[in-house]
Order: structure tokens, then C-alpha cells, then sequence
């Protein structure tokens, strides 16, 4: 049985390729019609791959012409133009494991890919495309992604400045669900921050703009309040956090304004987010008592060093994938000598794999 | 034999130390099962010590310096397994391990367990406020190590330089409640305990009377503080390291005189 991993990816190809590659719902029918006897197409925006099972060879040009949309005819004379890669044996169950660990990600350590994948094996399963040979490589790559998470930091923080600002008020705050948002100026920016905030349990949101209406517009548009731009002093006293995104050639907020604000909220504190350019608020409030102030530098900043953290545990996280694809091929080698001697076909040689044959 | 017990357990609290630093160390401080295990192990033998140390005594086993420092080390402990669970146990448990090894590695090590040549009488209401202020000290210690974890969390939040730590300590509110709290529980403990001090039937020390007074005003100062949201949280952090290390030299002070002037 040969074991291979066929796909292109963000490393080889750009989205206008991946996108006629993305392949159709019956595509692991098509593979099993193509001679794989099992197959399982996983398909997200940075990657189109084919993991397969099957008695013979298949080429890889007939796999491409699988998943091609709309019955589209590849270019099969010039298969080597095509930015497909092959992974066999023990190098695609490597690939697979280091795809569901979130290592070959665009963003390293994201987790959204292992749901892709439990996705993409459900229904491959549901369609029967699935085997015991893909269920057994699925099955472990779950594991060795859970594995990974626990015990690297490889998902550690947060790498967009949206999703940076969520968690810090969710570090400064705990549940979001009492908190109180103001959001100054009614950007795009702004409205993805405050919707970021909203899917973390925010119900209180107040939108401020110098145009009311498009204030009001904001605040419908994600469930808020709509509040005057001259009243939005008042609403500091109350709110627990910012979002300042004016388009003010000169900082809104200065210590010598917020001071009076922050009088009667001495054990509360204050999360601001400025991520308007120039700024709305003077770097100096971050030295106020209970303030906790991040700009857009400031953001970036989290978010590369969680970025070079993830980096860093990327030689732990592979060598725990080393140990699994030795124990997984040494398993599974264990298990083909014995049906071997059940069935009474020649067992295979020695315990490790050799390239292709499983 | 109960030294040995003692030795173990300093043990069990110093592993969960090493674990914790190297961790830190290495960038990936991911707080887990060990230190807990650690911890509660090393709380078991404590509480061997103390019983075997009791019953030889037949009284509470607060008859010198060496064995308040046990007694406080083992409050500290209690107190962290009571309140722990409500705020990511494990990871407090990196912060009052260091705190009990220090206590106990100090009475280990220092030549202060010095048996009272005549068996100590037992006195039932000068053992309750004894012990009774000494739980009060695990809470104030607990109170001490949340403050610092608040102090570690807010300077990283307002200095924007993010380490491992940062991602494990608890939410700054919910550790400025965890604080809260623990300084109510030690302060009616402590209260509890300076009022019982007046009944035990001996005449009190006027020194360790009024500082026992200042250590109670100090606390009951902090909590009106925050009661009426005068001092900012991160002052009110601050004050529970300095108002735990004010108690412990009073602690030390008191035992310290009664060891040289009288039998407790």
C-alpha cells in the first residue's frame, strides 16, 4: 500500500492557482475512481492537498486532474510546471502532522487549521472514502496536534493586532461580558476591534463620531449606542475600555483631561486602544495610575513577539513530531506483518517503512 | 525522625520551585499537574511533622521559633490549597512554593530548635490564639504572593513587554479580588486572634501588645482603603508585601522574646 500526500500550498503556489485546484465535493470520489483506495482532499484558502492510499501508483498529473474545477483539462504535457509537491511513506506523515500542528501555516501555531482538518476527515469518512490507513494517520495527527499545543508554546498569544487587543483586555478584564466599550470614530478599523470584543461577550457598546450619522450607522450595524461626539468625555467615567480611532490631526485624550475622569474609578481600570493615526491619545496617559494604553505600534509589537515566541518552539514542536512519526510507522508496520501472516503474504522486511511502501 | 518528615516535604516544595524556574528559564512556563502534586505532597508532610511534633509535645506545637515557622509554613500551604482552585492553582503554587521553602529551609538550617528543658504545660486558649493568628499569617503570605503576581502582570501590561508568565497569571481584576479577599479572611482571622490573646490568663508583653496593635491597624488601614476606593490597586498590592513582611518580623520578634524571657 503506498501512503502519499499531494497539494500545493501558500509555499508553492499563489491563491489564483490554489483556487482552481480547490477541487469539488466528489472530489474523493473521483480519487477512488482514479485508483486510490482511500482518499481525503483537504481544502482551506492556503492549501489544496490529497492524501491518499493505494495499491498502485498514481501519478501525481492524475490527481491535479481530479481536483481541477469545472472540468478544466490540465496541461499534462508540462506537469513538471505545475506547483505541485509529493510526499511519500514517512514524509507525508511528517507533512500531515506538521499541517494539523499549525507548523506549515501562513501564521504559525494557528489552530484553525486542525479544525480544518478534523473537518475534512469527517466527511471523507462520511463519504467512505476513508480507511483504515487514513483513519489510523488522521487519528494520531489529531494527537500529535493536541500534543504539540499542551506542550509547546507554539499557540501562545495572539499574532493580529485585532485579535492582540481582545486578548489583553481579556488579560486585564477576565469575562468581557460586564464590560464597557466606547468606540471613538466609526473606521473599519475600529468597528472589526469592537466586533472582535463583541464575539468575546461584550454587550455594552457605545459608538461616538464626529458625523452622527455615521455613528448611528456603527452602532446599528454592530448593536450598539450611539453617542454624541460632545458627550463622549462623560462616557470615560464609566466605560472600562476605548477604542479611539478618530481622524483628529491632534491627541483627544491628554493626562490633564483624563485626570478628572479616572477621580471617581480609582480600583478600576482602563483599557485604551489607539490605533487611530496620528494618534488620538498622548503616550503619556500610559503612565496614569490604572491606564493601560497600546497604540498601533504598540499592538504590532505584542503580536511579533508572540510571533517570535511561536518561532522559537518550533524545534520542540518538531521533535515531537519525530517521535510520532517513528512510533506511528513502526505501529503500523507491526500491524501489515500481521495481517501479512494471517493473509500469508510475504511480511514486509524489517520494522521501519521504506519509502512508498506501507 | 519528624525532621526527616520536614526535609521531605521541603523537598516536595523545592521540586515544584526548580520545575517552575526551569521552565521560566526555557521560555515555556505552562503551569500543570506537577505543582500541585508537589505542593500537596509536601503539605502531607507537613502535617506528619506537626502531629508527631504534637503529640511528643502533648500540646500544639508552637513552642519555639523553629516550630512557628513550620506552623506558618503549613498555613501558608493550607490556605493555598483552600483558595487556590478559585485562581489558577497551579500557578499560585509557582509563587508560595519559594515562600514555604524559605521558611522551612531557614528553620532547618538555623540553630532554633531549641527544646524547652521543662515539658511546656499545655494551655488550650493561649494555643488557639497562637495558631488562630497563625493561619492568619498563611492568609496575609497568600494575600503578600497574589500582590506580587499583580505587581508582575501589571508592569508587563504597562510596559507592553509580554513574557511566557504573562499568558498564565490570572486577569488583573481577578487577582485584585483574590487579594480582597484574603486580606478579609486574615484580617478577622488575625482580629480573632489578638482578642483571644486577652483571654489566655497570663499577662501580655506591653511591646508585643502594641505591635500586634500596629500590624492590625496597618492592615485594617489597607482595608478601608480599598473599602472606600481610596488606594489604587496597585498600591494595595504593594501594601500586602509590605504589610506581610511588617507581620513577619513581628512574628519573629514576638516568639523571639518570648523563647529568651518566658515559656509561651
Amino acid at each position: 500500500m503506498n501512503l502519499f500526500c499531494i497539494g500545493l500550498s501558500h509555499h508553492t503556489a499563489n491563491v489564483e492557482t490554489r483556487e482552481r485546484f480547490a477541487g469539488g465535493a466528489g472530489s474523493e470520489c473521483t480519487l477512488r475512481a482514479a485508483g486510490c483506495a482511500e482518499a481525503l482532499v483537504l481544502a482551506t484558502c492556503n492549501r489544496v492537498e490529497v492524501y491518499g492510499a493505494s495499491e498502485k501508483r498514481v501519478s501525481t498529473e492524475e490527481i491535479a486532474q481530479c481536483l481541477l474545477q469545472n472540468g478544466e483539462v490540465s496541461d499534462r504535457g508540462h506537469s513538471t510546471a505545475l506547483p505541485f509537491y509529493r510526499y511519500e511513506a514517512e514524509k507525508c506523515v511528517q507533512h500531515l502532522f506538521r499541517v494539523a500542528s499549525g507548523l506549515d501555516s501562513m501564521v504559525v501555531g494557528e489552530t484553525e487549521i486542525l479544525g480544518q482538518t478534523k473537518k475534512a476527515y469527517k466527511s471523507a469518512r462520511a463519504s467512505g472514502a476513508v480507511g483504515p490507513c487514513l483513519h489510523r494517520l488522521f487519528q494520531r495527527a489529531f494527537r500529535v496536534a493536541k500534543q504539540v499545543r499542551t506542550h509547546t508554546e507554539i499557540t501562545r498569544g495572539s499574532v493580529s493586532v485585532g485579535s492582540v487587543a481582545v486578548d489583553l483586555a481579556q488579560r486585564i478584564f477576565g469575562e468581557l461580558g460586564n464590560c464597557k466599550v466606547l468606540v471613538l470614530g466609526a473606521g473599519e478599523t475600529s468597528e472589526r476591534t469592537a466586533r472582535a470584543l463583541i464575539s468575546r461577550g461584550v454587550s455594552d457598546l457605545r459608538v461616538s463620531n464626529r458625523s452622527n450619522d455615521r455613528g448611528q450607522e456603527l452602532a446599528q450595524r454592530v448593536g450598539g449606542q450611539a453617542v454624541s461626539f460632545g458627550k463622549w468625555p462623560q462616557q470615560c467615567r464609566e466605560i472600562d475600555i476605548l477604542i479611539a480611532s478618530t481622524s483628529s490631526e491632534t491627541p483627544l485624550l491628554t493626562p490633564t483631561n483624563l485626570g478628572p475622569m479616572l477621580a471617581n474609578r480609582v480600583d478600576r481600570p482602563l483599557f485604551i486602544i489607539d490605533i487611530a493615526v496620528p494618534r488620538d491619545v498622548d503616550p503619556a496617559v500610559n503612565e496614569m495610575e490604572g491606564v493601560y494604553l497600546y497604540d498601533i505600534d504598540a499592538l504590532r509589537s505584542v503580536a511579533e513577539q508572540s510571533l517570535a515566541v511561536r518561532r522559537q518552539q518550533i524545534a520542540s514542536a518538531e521533535a515531537i513530531i519525530a517521535e510520532h512519526v517513528a512510533d506511528f510507522l513502526e505501529k503500523i508496520s507491526y500491524e501489515l506483518n500481521r495481517v501479512s501472516r494471517i493473509t500469508g503474504h510475504p511480511p514486509v522486511a524489517d520494522s521501519s517503512l521504506h519509502a512508498s511502501q506501507l | 525522625m519528624d525532621r526527616d518528615l520536614l526535609i521531605i516535604s521541603t523537598t516536595c516544595f523545592l521540586a515544584a520551585v526548580v520545575r517552575t524556574a526551569v521552565a521560566l528559564r526555557a521560555g515555556v512556563f505552562r503551569p500543570g499537574r506537577f505543582n500541585f502534586l508537589a505542593i500537596g505532597l509536601g503539605f502531607l508532610f507537613q502535617t506528619a511533622f506537626l502531629s508527631i511534633r504534637g503529640h511528643a509535645l502533648g500540646r500544639c506545637p508552637l513552642t519555639n521559633l523553629f516550630e512557628v515557622f513550620i506552623f506558618l509554613a503549613w498555613s501558608v500551604a493550607l490556605i493555598y490549597m483552600l483558595v487556590g482552585p478559585a485562581y489558577r492553582l497551579s500557578l499560585m503554587g509557582a509563587f508560595t512554593a519559594p515562600l514555604v521553602v524559605l521558611l522551612q529551609g531557614l528553620a532547618l538550617i538555623a540553630p532554633i530548635d531549641v527544646r524547652h528543658p521543662v515539658k511546656v504545660p499545655a494551655n488550650s486558649s493561649l494555643e488557639f490564639h497562637a495558631s488562630v493568628s497563625l493561619v492568619a499569617y498563611g492568609a496575609f503570605a497568600l494575600a503578600c504572593i497574589a500582590g506580587v503576581m499583580y505587581l508582575v502582570q501589571e508592569r508587563q501590561l504597562k510596559t507592553h513587554q509580554l513574557r511566557s508568565i504573562f499568558y498564565h497569571l490570572p486577569p488583573l481584576t481577578d487577582l485584585f479580588t483574590a487579594i480582597t479577599r484574603l486580606l478579609w479572611l486574615g484580617f478577622i482571622l488575625y482580629t480573632v486572634g489578638i482578642a483571644s490573646g486577652f483571654f489566655t490568663g497570663r499577662p501580655l508583653p506591653h511591646v508585643q501588645v502594641v505591635a500586634a496593635i500596629a500590624v492590625w491597624l496597618l492592615y485594617a488601614a489597607i482595608l478601608q482603603g480599598r473599602y472606600f476606593r481610596r488606594i489604587p490597586p496597585k498600591q494595595i498590592a504593594a501594601l500586602c508585601i509590605i504589610g506581610f513582611s511588617a507581620a513577619l518580623t513581628l512574628l519573629w520578634g514576638i516568639t523571639f522574646s518570648a523563647q529568651t524571657h518566658s515559656v509561651p
